[in-house]
């Protein structure tokens, strides 16, 4: 072993070793030591930020708001969502967020948990799906979606995910979302994989998850609905794929197309068995 | 017989239990708007009631080292001194640099946790201010990595 | 009408250590909209608590507070059932109080 290459300390070198080298190897190590010290002290720091956020959540208030509405008789219809199938039965909404998107008979299609909460709200309450749809983020009913959308997630905080690939349609989305996450396009060429396909990877200080597998799919894909400090708002995992294709120069997706529902199910069965931690706190 | 100064003491008595009650809006306390206002912290603790601030460890001001976001910055100010007033979070590089003044009461501890903006990198301060007009400062730098005031 | 605040209130050693969300949009004055022209400031200026009826802390904030305002607090003696409201009055006159039993 050479002394010239062991990070080990001088003491580990034979005897013979002349004073300079052991200096030099000495000095090398503590400025070793003392770059890795300075890279960790930054990113415990970000870590330590977080972590004080984590207490009072501002999410909260959303999820109360969406508790209420979804126990709210509202729309043409006056009723309540509470009848809402979110895949686990009428009503349960214990543990549906962590199988979401799955297969829905009555729909013939995969449907993630935003597109769902549409679908009951037409057929419960009598709203117009495909014009909440088409509702701005941040505007009238998509606000309230969101607020919902962010007690459904709550009432599954962590559990574990286990979205379903038993039926044809659902495999077929993963495959759909696996082609959706590697197509390169834009002008600037990206695809999701461009940012979200390797570990240890960030966009300055903001940690990019890697989410073509485990802990980075459920720690991505897991933690949406987010309240978002930087502007103060609750995002859906809608609005967050909508985001990302801003980022990546693409055109906007509509809200709860299949092209979205199809990358909810492959981040999603990647995420499996990992822990469902929305609704989170984000930069 | 009443002197001038006892009726003056007894009248903002009165005033601050008219106040309490909810019911006589003319006797509750302004708000301090000199004081956030205030550009510099020395004018922010003296518009508060405060001498120039003296540096003590028995104020102590938290938070983090480096926050992710200038919009949401976690701090929290404490103090075990006796005889406190008010105190005060203040962050140097702000626009006004006074975010919030916490009244103390024999009814809470003298620790209080919120979240400001930071618009940039700065210093943060808690003060004192004690019944007899003087200041004390705990300071601790944040470093911010995104603006939280407006950009 | 404002969205109801978020109010935990632990009891802990003879106290109670209070958690406030509020639901405010603190907006800083500093903002510019897509005219250019200035956000006007929009913030909480009072925060008042009260344990049984009593109030205990009063503050004062600046704009500078941040959106959906957290705050963290302790009120000494109180125990289990204790019921403590929080008031918040902004710089526009609204006001709101919400309520919430020391568990």
């Amino acid at each position: 072993m050479s002394c010239l290459n062991s990070q080990a300390t001088a003491m580990m070198c034979p005897r013979g070793m002349t004073a300079r080298i052991q200096i030099a190897l000495t000095v090398t190590l503590f400025a070793w030591a003392g770059a890795a010290m300075a890279q960790k002290s930054s990113a415990d720091s970000i870590a330590e930020y977080r972590t004080m956020l984590q207490d009072g959540n501002p999410a909260d208030l959303f999820e109360a708001k969406g508790e209420d509405l979804w126990k709210q008789k509202r729309g043409p219809k006056n009723a309540s969502l509470e009848q809402c199938d979110l895949g686990k039965g009428p009503g349960v909404v214990k543990g549906a967020w962590v199988e979401l998107p799955r297969y829905f008979a009555d729909t013939g299609r995969v449907q993630d948990m935003e597109s769902r909460l549409l679908t009951c709200m037409q057929t419960l309450q009598g709203f117009n799906a495909e014009a909440l749809a088409k509702t701005p983020f941040g505007k009238d009913e998509q606000n309230n979606v969101t607020a919902i959308a962010t007690w459904i997630s709550a009432e599954s905080k962590g559990m574990t995910f286990n979205l379903s690939q038993s039926h044809v349609e659902e495999r077929k989305m993963y495959e759909v979302g696996k082609r959706l996450f590697y197509l390169r396009g834009g002008s600037h060429d990206f695809a999701c994989a461009t940012c979200h396909a390797q570990d240890d990877k960030r966009i300055r200080l903001q940690d990019l998850p890697n989410l073509t597998k485990q802990p980075g799919a459920a720690n991505g894909f897991g933690a949406w609905p987010a309240y978002r400090v930087s502007n103060g708002q609750m995002w859906g995992m809608q609005l967050r794929l909508n985001d990302c294709y801003r980022q990546q120069r693409f055109p906007y997706p509509l809200f709860g197309s299949e092209a979205t529902i199809a990358l909810g199910v492959y981040m999603g069965v990647n995420g499996k068995g990992g822990d469902a931690t929305a609704p989170a706190i984000k930069r | 017989m009443h002197t001038r100064r006892e009726t003056l003491r007894h009248s903002a008595v009165v005033a601050g239990l008219l106040a309490s009650t909810g019911l006589f809006p003319q006797y509750a306390q302004a708000f301090d708007k000199v004081a956030f206002d205030a550009k510099t912290i020395a004018e922010a603790v003296k518009a508060m009631g405060g001498a120039a601030p003296v540096e003590s460890k028995d104020v102590t001001i938290t938070g983090p080292d480096i926050a992710e976001n200038g919009a949401v910055v976690p701090l929290g100010v404490s103090t075990w001194l006796p005889n406190v007033k008010r105190v005060l979070l203040l962050v140097e590089k702000n626009p006004a640099p006074l975010v919030a003044m916490f009244n103390l009461s024999p009814d809470i501890e003298a620790i209080f946790t919120t979240r400001s903006k930071m618009g940039q990198s700065s210093d943060v301060y808690a003060v004192a201010i004690t019944h007899d007009g003087k200041a004390f400062f705990a300071k601790k730098e944040v470093k911010v990595t995104l603006g939280g005031c407006g950009g | 009408m404002s969205d109801p605040m978020r109010i935990r209130a632990q009891a802990a050693g003879g106290n109670a250590t209070i958690r406030v969300l509020m639901s405010h949009e603190m907006e800083s004055g500093q903002r510019k909209d897509g005219n250019g022209k200035i956000i006007p400031a929009w913030h909480i200026q009072d925060v008042t608590a009260s344990l049984n009826g009593k109030p205990v802390m009063t503050a004062e904030w600046g704009p500078a507070v941040s959106k959906n305002p957290f705050l963290q607090f302790t009120i000494k003696g109180a125990k289990a059932g204790d019921k403590v409201a929080i008031t918040w009055k902004d710089n526009r006159g609204e006001s709101r109080t919400d309520e919430a039993a020391v568990t």
